[in-house]
């Protein structure tokens, strides 16, 4: 199969204009004769359900949550850029564009890239309109900061709860239409399976996970919209509950999954504390704004870090780039962590940290001006790690925080498999091997809002006067009893170890031969380490209690057998890219002063990846990426 | 480096919405003090695993205070004796070695329990659902800085919008009372100029619907002292104030239909 991007002819800023004027359209009065299901409620599930409900679609919306603002696009906290140019400081679409793309690597879809900077203005305007108290200025206009790798300020913010507020806008909006009958929401169902008929999505099956039941739901497009597979590392800023399991079951059924190696490591997480941690926590990147990061120069310092003298500490960011200092981006703020703390310079107890330092912001503007600004991410790394970042500074590290790759899927947000669309961080879409600060709350609205409803149309339309696949049809039968077979497995495995003792488990692994830093010899290593550990899994595993009440044990297994077949994905993808590119840093493959070296002759292209079964490598499948706009130059933020 | 304690743990097991619950006694050996609570019961979870027991169903998911997905009452008190703080964001280093703690799910009659420490709180969406929107459909907004909100007057409407609709208000209440997850609802909308158009109308069906599943207020105050967000008693009597005025403001809007 050659995969289709569909981008539009014409010139880039055209594009997604021509385009919407030459996808087909549902008559206003045909929308309510298709059912659309969506599955996730986050920001980009909540407001493309809200979205095609007000459109006039029937709309059915699934969270597994026990209420939709539960997604964790709500612990997002930083911001969401826009390309307002407010502040009269040089941006304009282009300009976030330009920085979307170069900050990917180059390794995005520049016309994807393009419309989501376009859109990202209307996203602001729906936003406020909605209610979402953003920041102002005293004058009562929008405030914005600069955030993360970008030169000018465009982000737009609600204290340190953005994704907070734009998920409750976005559901708020949603349960307006779950009022006016639009939308049906279906909370605590997880989706187990994709039904597909001749090659073409018809519906889902559901596992209620108070009862067990196993349902089937058909509709003429499924949505996907739930988020990224951060977790396989285990330890991660996610939430306990995301995984991989809609998009993965999709991927089997023949959906392309595209670029798993892009994962994005954040630069500014609390450091683990413990062997129990279960997760870790990201405070947002502003905090780089005004936050200076150093380690001590002597690996032996014993001082505490306010008797450290200036000339004794190394701000490394700052010597080494001295045009960003501690703006860089995200991949390079944390490979740089990585590399002090490698050499023995680490901060804390562990000694697996580096200093965020907010002495010379409160010695400029003051503790109230600071204060305000951060108090939020103040007070909860005070509450976690019992220390007061006013008068010690903050202890970081790096920790798995996006995923860059997802499902492919083509300028309309459809996967491979036909009307089965993807939308926000289950896409690959628009960030290329990196993605910058507050873009993924703008990218999971953007999808939500402003393309999903207008692209959806063009498979809709032909559809016009055909129902929905019955649920009686024998493809969801059989797509049931597999789920159910399947569960079955899980509760009579009757082994020793429990789901999470493999998830941790597979989550080391992950973590270091597929983590920051990845080498041939490594990840070898690691499909081989993977796959044992699999089979162990499918041998010693152990659930207990019953599978027709709550039970998290066994919800988690499904969850942590894909991500078994995610996580050996993921390294064939790492060894298949022999380049270096964004999130994804090849140690053969680096400049001599040790940043990323890109390949762009033999790998400026999308891999996406063809499931055959589970002892079957998958196929590659390479979309060429064509940069009409931009001059590939080595990344350089010096 | 860390200390550990040892804890004697009093849990509520109930294994569904109709079984009859208990209090189940647990030993938690050698719980690092950085580990939060949700850590320790992860840990005292393994080790029922490994025991062959079935483990302790408890909400969570963020863990980072913001989901709102968690919340168990911890020795009688909704997400602990920390001010502030949500059940996730407490650590164990607020216990002392040897202590005994009573972990319940959230004490409400609206929320009925689905299986050990967790519990059904969909009447928060249905509040929700009854108008806790603005209603702008896609597309329709104009320049977000066409209407200029004072800094003051949306740093109260965010004071408002930072509940995570955890429930610990209701948990806490001694009536069970919905008041202080509404009015901050309420308050959000309702104090913004986006929000004016549907103000009344809004109030009078968010106030009752929480009515349908929730006690009544006589003001005691432990919602908001239970709150992680700390929300402020006062966005109730701002409720209380639009509510009596939406009767009015309603029928007249009725009248002239």
């Amino acid at each position: 199969m050659v995969l289709d991007s569909k981008v539009p002819e014409g010139p880039l800023a055209e594009k997604w204009d021509s385009h919407k004027f030459n996808v087909k359209l549902v008559n206003p009065a045909n929308k309510r004769k298709f059912k659309i299901l969506v599955v996730g409620t986050g920001l980009a599930g909540a407001s493309a359900a809200a979205t095609l409900g007000e459109l006039g679609y029937e709309v059915e919306a699934f969270t597994f949550h026990d209420s939709p603002r539960r997604a964790h696009s709500i612990a997002a906290q930083g911001g969401i850029n826009g390309a307002k140019n407010y502040r009269n400081d040089g941006d304009s679409i282009y300009r976030l564009f330009y920085d979307t793309i170069k900050g990917g690597d180059y390794r995005g879809r520049e016309a994807n890239t393009y419309r989501l900077a376009q859109v990202s203005v209307d996203i602001i305007d729906q936003m406020a309109a909605q209610g979402v108290p953003f920041a102002r200025e005293y004058g009562g206009l929008l405030a914005n900061r600069s955030f993360g790798g970008a030169q000018v300020s465009r982000t737009f913010y609600a204290r340190g709860q953005t994704g907070q507020q734009l998920l409750l806008g976005a559901y708020q909006q949603m349960m307006g239409q779950v009022n006016a009958g639009k939308v049906k929401l279906h909370t605590r169902m997880e989706m187990l399976d994709l039904v597909t008929k001749d090659g073409e999505a018809v519906g889902i099956v559901c596992r209620n996970l108070l009862t067990g039941e196993i349902t089937s739901h058909s509709g003429h497009a499924v949505v996907l919209a739930t988020g990224g597979y951060g977790n396989v590392f285990y330890l991660s800023t996610n939430a306990m509950a995301c995984n991989v399991t809609a998009a993965w079951r999709a991927h089997r059924k023949g959906a392309y999954f595209a670029n798993p190696c892009y994962t994005q490591i954040h630069p500014t997480c609390i450091p683990a504390a413990d062997e129990f941690q279960s997760k870790l926590t990201l405070m947002s990147e502003s905090l780089r704004n005004d936050g200076r990061i150093w380690v001590p120069r002597d690996p032996d310092e014993k001082r505490a870090a306010k008797d450290i003298p200036e000339e004794e500490r190394y701000y490394y960011l700052e010597e080494k780039y001295p045009a960003f200092g501690n703006l860089v981006p995200r991949d390079v703020a944390s490979r740089n962590a990585k590399t002090v703390v490698d050499q023995g310079l680490g901060v804390g107890p562990l000694k697996n940290g580096v200093y965020l330092d907010f002495a010379a912001a409160i010695e400029r503007d003051g503790l109230d001006k600071v204060w305000e600004r951060y108090s939020n991410l103040m007070e909860m790394y005070e509450r976690i790690t019992g220390e007061d970042p006013r008068e010690t500074p903050m202890r970081i590290f790096p920790a798995t925080h996006y995923t860059m790759g997802g499902l492919w899927v083509d300028y309309n947000l459809m996967t491979s498999i036909p009307s089965l669309y993807a939308c926000g961080e289950a896409n690959f879409s628009d960030h290329g091997a990196n993605r910058l600060g507050a873009s993924a709350l703008m990218q999971g609205l953007a999808d939500g809002y402003f393309v999903l409803p207008y692209t959806i149309g063009d498979s809709l339309a032909g559809k016009l006067g055909t129902d929905p696949v019955s649920t009686d049809d024998p493809v969801f039968a059989d797509a049931e009893q597999a789920v159910r077979d399947r569960i079955d497995t899980f509760m009579s495995i009757n082994g020793t170890r429990s789901p999470d003792y493999f998830h941790r488990e597979l989550g080391k692994l992950i973590w270091n031969y597929i983590g920051m830093e990845r080498d041939q010899n490594g990840l070898e290593k690691a499909i081989a380490e993977i796959r044992a550990l699999r089979e162990e899994f499918w041998k010693d595993l152990r659930v207990l209690g019953n599978s027709d009440t709550l039970n998290s044990s066994l919800e988690k297994a499904g969850r942590v057998a894909d991500f078994f077949e995610l996580g050996e994905l993921m390294a064939r993808d790492a060894l298949d890219r022999e380049e270096s590119c964004g999130g994804h840093f090849r140690a053969e493959s680096q400049t001599p002063e040790g940043e990323a070296l890109r390949d762009d002759e033999n790998f400026a292209h999308v891999s996406a990846w063809e499931w055959h079964d589970a002892d079957t490598p998958q196929t590659k499948h390479a979309e060429e990426l064509v940069f009409e706009n931009v001059e590939l130059t080595q990344r350089s933020y010096k | 480096m860390s200390n550990t304690l040892n804890l004697t743990l009093q849990i509520w097991r109930q294994e569904g919405p109709n079984a009859a619950g208990r209090f189940e006694t647990y030993e938690a050996r050698d719980i690092p003090d950085d580990a939060s609570f949700l850590e320790m019961l992860d840990v005292v979870n393994e080790n029922l695993i490994e025991d062959g027991k079935v483990p302790i169903e408890f909400p969570h998911d963020c863990r980072e205070g913001i989901c709102g997905t968690c919340g168990v009452m911890i020795n009688g008190r909704a997400h602990g004796q920390e001010k502030g703080t949500a059940t996730c964001q407490l650590h164990m280093r607020k216990f002392s070695d040897g202590d005994t703690i009573a972990i319940e799910p959230w004490r409400a009659a609206a929320f009925p329990v689905v299986k050990d420490l967790v519990v059904d709180r969909s009447p928060l969406d249905a509040v929700i659902e009854a108008g806790g929107f603005i209603t702008a459909p896609t597309g329709t907004a104009a320049d977000a800085n066409e209407t200029p909100i004072p800094k003051e007057a949306a740093d109260s409407a965010m004071d408002a919008a930072a509940c995570i609709g955890c429930g610990a208000c209701i948990a806490a209440c001694p009536n069970s009372a919905g008041q202080l997850f509404t009015s901050a609802k309420l308050w959000h909308l309702n104090s913004l100029p986006q929000g004016q158009p549907e103000r009344f109308k809004r109030t009078e069906a968010m106030v009752e619907t929480m009515e349908q599943f929730f006690g009544s207020c006589t003001n005691h105050g432990e919602c908001s002292e239970a709150c992680p967000k700390e929300i402020s008693l006062d966005f109730i009597a701002y409720m209380n104030r639009d509510y009596i005025k939406s009767k009015r403001v309603n029928r007249k809007l009725a009248g002239q239909r």
